[in-house]
């Protein structure tokens, strides 16, 4: 049954077509009015149908084998013993009697590991287990390989730890403000406050003068709570030495090539001898993005014992791994003319980061850098302080670093529009940036469908009818944003392509693809496949996916940033066409034709002009090897190296292109109670092109529950020392660290705008991360619109939005204005 | 050491397991079940639900001598053979799966829903699937496949 299908109305600035989700069914790819003129022609096969996933019945049969599926034979299992204490000396560790314990094999400690590791080179802060001091409660200490779990979980209550207890920091207010140590971290110059990690402070126009010359001014304060991941599959891995150096740790990661340089540099092994295995992940969202205690602590167990070990996280471990979305204490002037046209923004962002770097370099660069799309801003500046602080380090999560202004900025537009009367969509309208342009900080926006965007969650949601139209305790709101197709430069400098497939053929015509991506659901193995069969034209069941093993697939960086369909599809293009060529030509040889005039598709090589002329693929493929030897392919894709500014951190945001989104969020309040039902959320994202209909809108629905939990639920906190036990998680476990159910969960629905952007794979553009950021400041702007309170807190729970009718009921009462 | 026998996908098994095992870990370690997963192992994420005697239950919070004398079935148990439940088919039409882990539990109490109730209203498939947590998909395409599904179902 064909689904809903619209065509927006082009005009020159706007370049995107809308496609309403087809709730089930199909729906045939819209054709943008202004695609790319190679692509204009096309007739796809396989791109833009809606198609299963080459994973999803292995999925829905229990047929996947995830790394705890994984059983090897005399497999140990190992268990972390962790810290107690959010800050303290370790003055010994005696773990004679747990070596002792029956069916105990090896223990290890900090010092069997004492090279540093940290995932960003310039800042390696941890140890696979702390050599001489924990930073936070859960801080990795020992850790043990027994026969089973419950011996392990005793030998770790037999490891004797000496503790002296040291100060700790809990808010990255009092972190900065330390004038002595100890700090977290010890400074790398003396004399410096070794709790700050990252300072950046960049200025692009003048914002001074921009603010003078404001008509309007908002300067508000917003505070972001701290998130975390909670994929349902928690972190696991399995090593497994022999004899030789030869080390194989299968791992539920994002960054299997990350997680196999660092393996090889901690432990001092040959890289050419350790290989990473990445079964399929049972989530992640950039919580398992970076080596993580458990991986070092399998292999080198294994190579203390000779035996295989696994370990599996707790629950309650998930949480304390965490490197999670940061809370940021935001303080945003923004200014506006009288029309509503930004004239200069100024930030000051302190960051907390928790117990160690992490990405954390990045996150602080992000917090501003991130900020200067989809809205021409004539002047920006922004200072990002990161602090260290004795709680679990916090890192990327879906929307890394952005999330969290975006939230304020949005705040701030829908303030600004209040007090010049604009409609906020209107608003977001004039400030456009447009396509094909730079930002403010030199990021260069290719294409760009963010007036659709705005345009279809206006139309979709009767915006009209609605904002400022709805009875008290009901409102609308809207929020816009811009994300990354991935990062123009990898975490370690180097000049090799960011992402490889290798294709081989079989005379059955079968191909193989190896790509050395990492499938943790989104879907990453489908779309290698989608391509390969459209490039060929070979049926999509004869294309088998290996993927994710250092032995095997050629280097991808990893599943972060939303680089994936981006660099891999672009490397998968790139293969295929190689292959292509090469039947092309061998059959044109047979035909007596030219290489161009046959095409593949549809399980047969075709002449052009004459469909009478044709042959199976197998035998075009047979053809082709019989002239040129086995067939076989690489393709790589590296990013542009020459599209950032010229300044200090100008690479740090860069990226070859950017997806842009817009929600409308549609609340009740209840007043008496401060509950806020998010009743459903329009989401609009102009992903490029859709190469599966299916999996953006499962990204673009999965975003946007993410940040509605974000929005209302979700808090990532500890306890205070008045409740005890100060610095420990208030609540690690998936009862009380509340995300949303299917109850909680608002109707959401999918508005796929496609801009084709002139150097993604088909045009595609990232869908797994920026659908996400607009969520959390629409719900604030539609709480606005409902009960006239603003929410500068996160998450907007019944007790705060309590509080602030409150609030708002005693101002009123003394005559000060609410909004 | 106990030994338990029990029913698990119509085989009649028999498994020594340490007493305190769960349903799920006799699953997992005893009988290399591996479909039904371990989110939380207490009870919140409904990743590890399988079908006790026809009623969705949670496999890790289940003693095993409870299932004792009595009929499990598992995702493994949902297809006919090479031919799929149409739910686990729906689920890979709609995309209802991304990650997968938490699907195998989503699929067993869907599967319970279904057979207490043919024409289940997107209100009855919510509140069916409210002890079952996903992280990645937002819901709206598990509701999707489930409805399909059921539509199958009676057809």
């Amino acid at each position: 049954m064909p689904g809903v299908t619209r065509n927006a109305a082009a005009s020159a600035e706007r370049g995107a077509s809308v496609s309403a989700a087809s709730r089930n069914g199909t729906t045939s790819a819209v054709r943008p009015p202004e695609a790319a003129p190679q692509e204009q022609a096309r007739e796809f096969s396989t791109i833009g149908r809606r198609m299963r996933k080459v994973d999803g019945l292995a999925k829905a049969s229990g047929r996947a084998r995830y790394a705890d599926d994984i059983q090897l034979p005399g497999m140990l299992h190992g268990k972390i013993l962790r810290s107690p204490h959010p800050h303290a000396r370790i003055t010994s560790i005696d773990v004679t009697a747990a070596e002792r314990l029956e069916g105990v094999h090896a223990v290890v400690t900090g010092r069997d590991m004492p090279i540093p590791y940290g995932i960003i080179p310039w800042t390696p802060d941890e140890h696979p287990l702390c050599v001489d001091r924990v930073r936070y409660v859960g801080d990795g200490v020992a850790a043990v390989a027994a026969v089973d779990e419950e011996t392990a979980n005793q030998a770790l209550e037999l490891v004797e730890v000496v503790y002296e207890e040291l100060p700790a920091y809990f808010t990255p207010q009092e972190a900065v403000a330390a004038e002595s140590g100890p700090f977290v971290h010890e400074p790398r110059k003396p004399g410096r406050n070794g709790n700050i990690t990252k300072v950046v402070r960049l200025e692009f126009g003048d914002v001074d003068a921009g603010l003078e010359d404001s008509a309007v001014v908002v300067e508000e304060d917003y505070f972001f709570e701290g998130t975390t991941h909670t994929p349902i599959e928690p972190h696991c891995a399995i090593g497994m030495a022999e004899r030789g150096g030869r080390l194989t740790v299968w791992s539920a990661t994002q960054v299997p090539h990350y997680l196999h340089r660092e393996l090889a540099r901690v432990l001092e092994l040959d890289p050419a001898l350790v290989r990473v295995v990445q079964p399929p992940v049972g989530g992640a969202f950039g919580g398992k993005s970076e080596p993580f205690d458990l991986e070092f602590c399998v292999a080198k167990l294994a190579m203390k014992t000779g035996r295989p070990v696994k370990i599996l996280y707790t629950r309650e471990e998930v949480f304390y791994a965490h490197r999670g979305r940061h809370p940021f204490h935001m303080r945003y002037r923004t200014g506006a003319d009288a029309d509503g046209m930004l004239k200069a923004v100024d930030a000051e962002v302190l960051l907390d980061g928790g117990a160690y770097a992490s990405f954390g370099l990045v996150t602080t660069y992000y917090s501003g850098q991130l900020l200067t799309a989809p809205y021409q801003m004539p002047a920006y500046r922004f200072h990002s302080v990161r602090a260290y602080t004795n709680k679990p380090a916090c890192g990327p999560k879906r929307g890394h670093g952005s999330v969290q202004p975006r939230f304020a900025f949005e705040v701030q537009l829908d303030r600004i529009a209040e007090r010049l009367a604009v409609d906020p969509i209107e608003l977001r309208r004039r400030n456009f940036i447009g396509a094909h342009t730079r930002t403010v900080n030199d990021l260069r926006i290719t294409s760009n469908g963010f007036l659709e965007c705005l345009d279809a969650v206006e139309e979709a949601s009767a915006w009209r009818r609605k904002f400022r139209k709805l009875p008290f305790g009901h409102g609308v709101g809207v929020a816009g944003s811009t994300y990354i197709s991935g990062t123009n430069y990898p975490v370690y400098p180097n000049d090799m392509p960011q992402s490889g497939v290798q294709l081989q053929v079989d005379r059955s015509g079968r191909v193989s693809v190896f790509s050395g991506a990492s499938e943790i659901g989104q879907g990453a193995d489908s779309m290698v496949a989608y391509v390969v069969a459209e490039e060929l034209g070979v049926p999509l069941e004869h294309v088998r996916v290996l993927a994710g093993d250092t032995d095997f697939t050629p280097v991808d960086l990893g599943a972060y940033s939303s680089r994936v369909t981006f660099m891999l599809g672009n490397a998968c293009i790139d293969a295929a066409r190689r292959l292509k060529r090469q039947v092309q030509e061998a059959v044109a040889e047979a035909w007596d034709a030219k290489p161009g005039e046959v095409l593949l598709a549809g399980g047969l090589a075709v002449r052009a002009g004459d469909t009478g002329v044709a042959m199976s693929i197998r035998d075009a493929f047979n053809l082709a090897e019989a002239k040129f030897g086995t067939l076989g392919a690489t393709g790589s894709y590296n990013t542009p190296k020459d599209v950032h500014g010229d300044y200090r951190g100008a690479t740090i945001g860069a990226s070859p292109a950017y997806s842009f989104s817009a929600h409308v969020a549609e609340v009740r309040v209840d007043p008496e109670t401060g509950f806020v039902d998010v009743e459903k959320i329009w989401i609009a994202h102009d992903c490029g092109r859709a190469l599966n209909p299916v999996l953006v809108e499962g990204q673009m629905e999965g975003s946007a529950y993410m940040g509605f939990g974000e929005a209302i639920m979700e808090e990532h906190v500890f306890k205070t020392a008045e409740q005890g036990r100060a610095g420990l998680h208030n609540a690690p476990s998936l009862l009380d660290y509340r995300i949303p159910t299917s109850l909680d969960t608002p109707a959401l629905e999918s508005l796929v705008i496609e801009s084709v952007d002139p150097e993604g794979p088909y045009g595609a553009k990232e869908a797994g991360e920026g659908p996400l950021h607009p969520s959390i400041p629409a719900i604030a702007n539609a709480i606005h619109d409902a009960v006239g309170v603003r929410m500068n807190s996160l998450p907007f729970s019944p007790p705060r939005v309590w509080a602030a009718l409150r609030d708002q009921a005693t101002g009123a009462m003394r005559g000060e204005d609410a909004a | 050491m106990e030994v338990v026998r029990l029913t698990v996908n119509g085989d009649d098994r028999t498994c020594g397991v340490p007493s305190h095992y769960t349903l799920l870990e006799t699953l997992r370690y005893g009988l290399g079940l591996t479909g039904s997963k371990q989110g939380c192992d207490k009870g919140d994420c409904g990743a590890c639900t399988v079908i006790l005697d026809g009623k969705a239950v949670l496999s890790c919070l289940t003693p095993v001598m409870e299932a004792e004398g009595r009929s499990v079935r598992t995702v493994e148990g949902l297809a006919a053979g090479l031919e799929p439940h149409p739910l686990q088919d729906e689920f890979d039409l709609h995309g209802a799966a991304q990650c997968g882990f938490c699907t195998p539990g989503i699929l067993c109490s869907a599967a319970a829903l279904l057979h207490r109730e043919a024409s289940p209203s997107r209100q009855d498939i919510r509140e069916a699937l409210a002890g079952n947590l996903c992280r990645c998909t937002g819901y709206e395409k598990i509701y999707d496949a489930v409805e399909a599904a059921a539509a199958r179902c009676r057809a």
